[in-house]
């Protein structure tokens, strides 16, 4: 029996109580938890005003293997999300070879089961080979071990309307959503950066809002008329907002989500040409962060999901054009969170769990995460230190890359604490490997 | 000055400065030897991802003038193809000791991402980078109007002057040219007016804080009396990628120089291009070999501008205070 105690901590930062954990679930709460804790010898985990949310779920991750482990790996991504405050993350398809059959989602589902760390869900691809023509073999990675219920070209987007229509369509039989990265290809060949003064300015070919909103508006309206699941990945502007606001007053069962980077940084950030800042979506204007904000915060935008994106360093010392996009996000995500929506009173902690942990875990159709805090359930928690203020180091990280567009800043918040299924993997900050207790 | 990366990042005096460093310069190109022992010993690196013969030749001119070492690196590598990457060129280039590196790429910012890096101790001179800025032409433009239309009309040398009160127009693809956008900057730096003229197709988006005036209609500008009109190339290229104009035919039509709309500019006018121009296309040629065109002297004027921004980087801050030339 393995049982953690606990102690002072506070629900999704309401009033202090004891948390006790046994055999993988909250066997009791408040007064009774100490007096059950003596009987089963308990560790005892002093938790005095940290935070207690239920285990964070990402549901946009790369975690880059197969094919690039000189840039991340299913045990490295998995180490950096359980530090970020993670017990389950999505790993997006665009591997190599891409997530597109029932062997390679199951081959990274056993990756994540040997690393330890997280619950891995593989993301399956929605086309084969992320091409945008044939549909992929969604029933079978629905119905492998993996149990895929996100499929996602993401890194592409499904632009073709007869096939997003039938990929919609088809994800019903297995109650499944289809992410869309929502890029018209048209408008964006050759974009660098979001198009607007900065672009104008620094010469670089722009990204239009228009070119998001445009996919958005569209599928929207063809998951009205197919009566499916939509979820909108990493939306980042102002317009897109309005779309999803909209369509959920029509009833369209549409989920949107925002990372920590489009909530926090904006295009004037560009200006030195530092390709850590290279991102896709780009970074928008300050108008569109604060549209995002307002989305996450009245309910519009369901999610924050990371879209945690490590490359190797040689693909970002370079000039920008020639710089891949993505960010690292995995390990300051909940800090971005705090600072962009908790720190300006814009959200409680409530909400947050509401948006990096139940949110999440209902789309993804993830059964044991994202659950209550109450006795019976399974324990995936996080404990955050919100008081503590840290400078991030991207050396430091988990992750094996290391760009990060956060690095140097002081962001708020730490995580201190992670258990996955009753078992700690992060104690103090620190990892805790899987063999250890 | 520790590099010379963007025309907006110079001050009015600073440009001033340079202009009249130029104007020493040139002066001491009309002697029968050309050769100034300035910068004997120091090593100048043409660093070229892109092919331009004309800056590239340009610069050398200017750094052997000076008794620079020269050493021209020609790596064609283009930015998708990572065929030489900067920062394995610009290690290589340290390990030479260069003193300036002059880089001219095909991608916005790689100038600046050089400078920043640390992957070279020398001062970095933009010869031109991607869709962003070219410098040194705005530099050699502003040389080249200051001698026409300043010094002449006060009939004395212009040295310490700006080009307060003159009205500029520049036409043509605005979108993609880095010598329009050095040029916006450089040019309200130093008091002129600009107006850019071009089809809405081919001004960016996002061109409202510029310090400028954007028109779509040529002849209206033209009938409002500038002092200099500048012709942008039109890469033909862009037909193909974007269809941002009708046809050849139309643009030349709209926005063409032709012998019939130089006539309608008042007498001391002149005429710019930066080259290389497509004559028929975006200037005729009756317009380009006009005597207004001062289009063969904007070369001429480059060497002494490149002279002056290399001098003032590598040699200024070794000079005696109170020097002025
Ligand atoms: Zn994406």
């Amino acid at each position: 029996m393995t049982a953690y105690l606990l102690t002072g901590a506070r629900p999704l930062g309401e009033e202090s109580t004891d948390v006790l954990v046994v055999d993988g679930q909250i066997a009791a709460l408040g007064a009774t938890a100490a007096d059950t804790a003596v009987d089963t010898a308990a560790e005892r985990v002093d938790a005095t005003g940290l935070v207690l949310l239920p285990g964070l779920v990402d549901l946009h991750t790369h975690l880059r293997e197969p094919g690039r482990e000189d840039a991340e790996t299913v045990a490295s991504g998995s180490r950096a999300a359980a530090l970020g405050g993670y017990t389950c993350v999505h790993a997006m398809a665009n591997t190599s070879p891409v997530a597109d059959t029932a062997g390679v989602v199951e081959q990274v589902w056993q990756l994540g089961r040997d690393a330890g760390y997280v619950d891995v869900r593989p993301v399956g691809a929605v086309t084969v080979g992320l091409a945008g023509e044939r549909l992929a073999e969604l029933g079978a990675m629905a119905q492998s071990h993996a149990a895929v219920r996100v499929f996602s070209d993401d890194g592409r987007c499904v632009a073709d309307p007869v096939v997003m229509r039938r990929a919609l369509e088809y994800a019903k039989a297995f109650d499944a959503v289809i992410a869309q990265h929502a890029q018209e290809p048209r408008l964006t060949a050759h974009a660098q950066m979001h198009e607007g003064v900065v672009s104008a300015e620094l010469g670089l070919a722009g990204w239009p809002a228009v070119a998001e909103e445009a996919i958005v508006a569209r599928d929207v309206l063809l998951a009205e008329h197919v009566g499916s699941r939509l979820h909108v990945l990493h939306l980042s502007t102002a317009g897109s907002v309005e779309i999803v606001r909209w369509a959920k007053t029509r009833g369209i069962d549409v989920t949107a989500e925002a990372t920590p980077h489009h909530l926090y940084l904006t295009d004037e950030l560009v200006r030195g040409y530092d390709p850590r800042f290279k991102v896709n979506p780009p970074l928008r204007t300050a108008v569109d962060v604060e549209a995002v904000r307002a989305g996450l915060a009245d309910g519009t935008i369901d999610i924050v999901g990371t879209d945690h994106a490590p490359h190797p360093r040689e693909d970002k010392d370079c000039e920008w054009a020639a710089a891949a996009f993505g960010m690292t996000g995995l390990e300051t995500a909940l800090s971005v969170v705090q600072a962009a929506m908790v720190d300006t009173g814009r959200m409680t902690w409530a909400d947050v769990a509401r948006v990096m942990s139940v949110g999440p875990a209902r789309i993804g159709r993830v059964a044991d995460q994202g659950r209550p805090l109450a006795v019976g359930e399974p324990a995936n928690l996080t404990l955050v230190d919100p008081a503590a203020r840290r400078t991030v180091l991207p050396g430091e990280q988990a992750t094996a890359s290391v760009n990060t567009p956060f690095a140097g800043m002081e962001l708020p918040g730490r995580v201190v604490a992670t258990f996955l299924h009753g078992r700690p993997t992060v104690l103090d900050g620190r990892l805790v490997r899987p063999g250890d207790r | 000055m520790k590099h010379l990366l963007s025309a907006g990042d110079l001050s009015r005096d600073e440009a001033v400065l340079i202009l009249d460093t130029a104007a020493a310069m040139a002066a001491t190109q009309e002697r029968a030897i050309k050769k100034l022992p300035t910068l004997r010993g120091r090593t100048v690196v043409n660093l070229f991802f892109e092919d331009s013969t004309r800056t590239r030749i340009s610069f050398e001119t200017a750094a052997k003038r000076l008794s620079a070492d020269v050493i021209n690196f020609s790596a064609r590598g283009s930015s998708v193809s990572k065929g030489e990457s900067l920062k394995d060129t610009a290690l290589t280039l340290q390990a030479m000791g260069a003193d300036a590196v002059v880089i001219r790429h095909s991608a916005s910012g790689a100038p600046h991402v050089l400078a920043r890096s640390g992957w070279t101790r020398g001062a970095v001179l933009n010869a031109g980078d991607g869709t962003h800025q070219h410098p040194t032409q705005a530099l050699l433009d502003a040389f080249t109007l200051r001698r026409h239309l300043v010094g002449r009309r006060h009939g004395t040398d212009a040295a310490g002057q700006d080009l307060a009160g003159l009205h500029v127009v520049i036409v043509g693809d605005v979108l993609h040219s880095r010598v329009a956008r050095s040029n916006v900057e450089l040019l309200h730096t130093l008091g002129a007016r600009v107006t850019l003229v071009a089809p809405p197709t081919l001004v960016p988006v996002g061109v409202e804080p510029w310090t400028c005036e954007v028109a779509y209609g040529l002849d209206d500008v033209l009938a409002t009396g500038p002092d200099a009109v500048m012709m942008l190339r039109i890469q033909r290229e862009r037909m193909a990628d974007g269809g941002f104009f009708p046809s050849p035919r139309e643009y030349t039509r709209s926005y063409g120089l032709d012998a019939r709309r130089l006539a309608r500019l008042p007498e001391h006018t002149i005429v710019l291009h930066p080259g290389p121009m497509n004559r028929g296309l975006e200037i005729s040629a009756d317009a380009a070999d006009s005597p207004r065109a001062v289009i063969v002297e904007q070369v001429g004027n480059g060497v002494a501008v490149r002279m002056a921004a290399l001098y003032l980087l590598l040699a200024g801050a070794d000079r005696p205070t109170g020097e002025t030339e």
